[in-house]
């Protein structure tokens, strides 16, 4: 009973981290422009392919784990300043469209390039499962929680503690004040957009070993990221990280426990009920709108 | 309605008389009847999106349920194939109806992740009940008839979409004009201001939500119907993204933007056809541009240019 509990928390903690990686990176881009990235899920996926390409090529790992999130980062700037930019203050449809069509052909230049078939990466120290109260624990997956936590760990140090990051912070805040205070506010979009994207590809590549990965993983798992962000209330970076967890164990629980057809419909259901019952998610500040 | 809306409409009308005379094989006819069915579900989906100014992420879903109606129901219970429609659209309807009312209480992004996760249960829902629906492979539909007369040949199917639609056109002009037209396009321009007029918001909201949700269903019967299969591709994401796409790249509030936004985006990936492999890229690249450099657009911006509008 209690190890079939555990092996599921473990699982889903482990893709938790993931979506809660994600949830960061929709956080990061929301506060900084509004805007929700729905090509986050492509990050991602880049990379884990990226990781396991740059391994391929004979790189020594950490230079090819390096590369893997540098190349999304620099993608994420791409996409920021040819599609977002050129467009400030466009209604959220017509930003929601133009994410997507980032996101078409990142993923459609990754199928020409990469093929379609699903990779793997070796796990980063060797594959012997640790056992835990009767449940195993791959040894991958304390390097998801480690990274993730230090993950976390570092991005409250740069946002209470750094003046970079306290400026990204007003930025979020208030847009004009942050200008009037002399704060480069298409810079923090420009850090906002590199940072997400790297946080997206870290995520990817941390859970390739386990999960395995291909062109087209970048949707769900985008899609999901984008749940989680709201279940913490959009824009909360501590709501980002509570919601991926939340919403991988509940995954994981559901799949395990009630029906593993249904594993990919769980963390839409639980979003409705919760934007159902708490419209903001649940860490959103209750706001009145001024008219 | 104005002088200028039955002058677009009597063009429309026009067209799709002379439309099948000039189409020269029926590989263009089969093209033209998906595009008329895109244009009316688009109609229904510019109404919520660009007159009442609401996001829908999950339309494919309500599209899917009448799919399925038309084929699950005459297929494993023997329903007559109008009743299975009416009932995909009943079901359609009720459904949008109990979760429009808290989904609209939520603004912005929060509205577009509720009507997203609904269209992916819906398409997950179908995937899954591989008994009823076949699954991912999807399943045949049974051939629409009434009194003997089976719709079968791409003539009849032409005429009828063709009246669907310019029905559609006409029923969309007066709606956007009536008393319940300008309610929702005030509530669009600000929801506070149409309060303190005596506008009941959430009603109006919830109710244009139905009526988009059951053109989908209606249209999805529709398409079951002439393509004589489904697939649960008929209700995925991509296909909600798709039809949020013709609403805007058409040109979003505007009745005729729609017509032009579900031509061209159907015409699309057969035009990409021929770049091999390299669909996607092109597909997202062509969505990007029309959006940064015509974000209004098509309709509205070359009525802007010419100085005429709707």
């Amino acid at each position: 009973m209690l190890s079939q509990f555990l092996q599921f928390l473990f699982s889903g903690v482990t893709v938790g981290a993931t979506y809660a990686l994600a949830a960061l990176g929709f956080t990061l881009i929301y506060n900084a422009s509004n805007v929700i990235n729905f090509a986050q899920g492509e990050f991602i996926m880049l990379g884990g392919m990226l990781a396991v390409f740059f391994t391929q090529l004979g790189l020594p790992l950490p230079v090819a784990l390096g590369l893997a999130i540098l190349v999304p980062a620099v993608v994420g700037v791409l996409v920021e300043k040819l599609a977002i930019e050129p467009v400030k203050g466009a209604e959220t449809v017509t930003l929601i469209i133009i994410t997507i069509g980032a996101s078409l052909v990142i993923r459609g230049l990754v199928q020409v390039w990469l093929g379609k078939n699903t990779h793997s990466l070796p796990p980063f120290s060797g594959d012997t499962p640790i056992e835990i109260l009767g449940a195993t624990l791959l040894p991958q997956s304390l390097w998801v929680f480690g990274v993730t936590a230090l993950v976390v760990v570092a991005l409250w140090y740069f946002f209470n503690r750094t003046l970079t990051g306290k400026a990204m912070l007003a930025t979020s805040v208030n847009r004009l004040a942050a200008e009037l205070v002399g704060i480069n506010t298409s810079w923090v979009l420009f850090m906002s957009f590199a940072m997400s994207a790297a946080l997206g590809a870290l995520g990817g590549i941390l859970v390739t070993p386990i999960t395995l990965t291909s062109y087209d993983v970048g949707i769900m798992l985008g899609l999901k990221g984008f749940v989680a962000a709201v279940v913490g209330g959009l824009g909360n970076g501590l709501g980002a990280v509570v919601g991926g967890l939340l919403v991988g164990v509940l995954e994981a629980m559901g799949a395990g426990y009630v029906s593993s057809a249904y594993k990919d419909a769980i963390p839409f259901v639980l979003i409705l009920f919760i934007l159902f019952f708490m419209p903001r998610g649940l860490f959103g500040a209750k706001v009145t709108d001024r008219v | 309605m104005h002088k200028n809306a039955y002058f677009g409409l009597s063009i429309v009308v026009a067209i799709l008389a002379v439309l099948p005379f000039l189409l020269p094989n029926s590989f263009y006819m089969d093209l033209a009847i998906r595009m008329a069915i895109n244009a009316v579900i688009v109609l229904g989906l510019n109404l919520l999106i660009g007159f009442a100014g609401q996001i829908s992420l999950g339309h494919a879903g309500f599209l899917g349920i009448g799919a399925y109606a038309t084929a699950v129901l005459p297929t494993h219970f023997g329903w007559h194939p109008l009743l299975a429609m009416g009932a995909g659209a009943a079901v359609t309807g009720a459904l949008a109806a109990l979760v429009a009312r808290p989904i609209f209480k939520l603004k912005g992004h929060y509205l577009a992740m509720a009507t997203l996760g609904l269209g992916i249960i819906l398409n997950i829902a179908i995937r899954n009940e591989a008994t009823w629906t076949g699954g991912p492979d999807g399943m045949p539909v049974p051939a629409m008839g009434l009194l003997g007369f089976e719709l079968t040949s791409d003539k009849h199917w032409y005429w009828v979409v063709a009246i669907l639609l310019a029905v559609s056109v006409w029923a969309s002009l007066n709606l956007i004009d009536s008393p319940f037209g300008r309610a929702l396009r005030a509530l669009h321009g600000s929801e506070v201001a149409s309060q303190v007029v005596g506008v009941d918001v959430v009603r109006y909201k919830v109710a244009i939500f139905v009526l988009s949700a059951v053109f989908a269903s209606l249209m999805g019967s529709v398409t079951a119907h002439y393509v004589g299969f489904v697939t649960p591709n008929l209700a995925d994401f991509f296909h909600s993204i798709e039809l949020v796409t013709m609403v805007v790249i058409g040109g979003m509030a505007s009745v005729y933007g729609s017509l032009v936004g579900a031509v061209l985006l159907t015409a699309l990936p057969q035009a990409l056809a021929t770049f091999e492999g390299w669909e996607t890229v092109a597909f997202g690249t062509i969505l990007m541009l029309c959006m940064i450099f015509l974000p209004k657009g098509l309709v509205p911006t070359l009525a802007a240019r010419f100085g005429k509008g709707e």
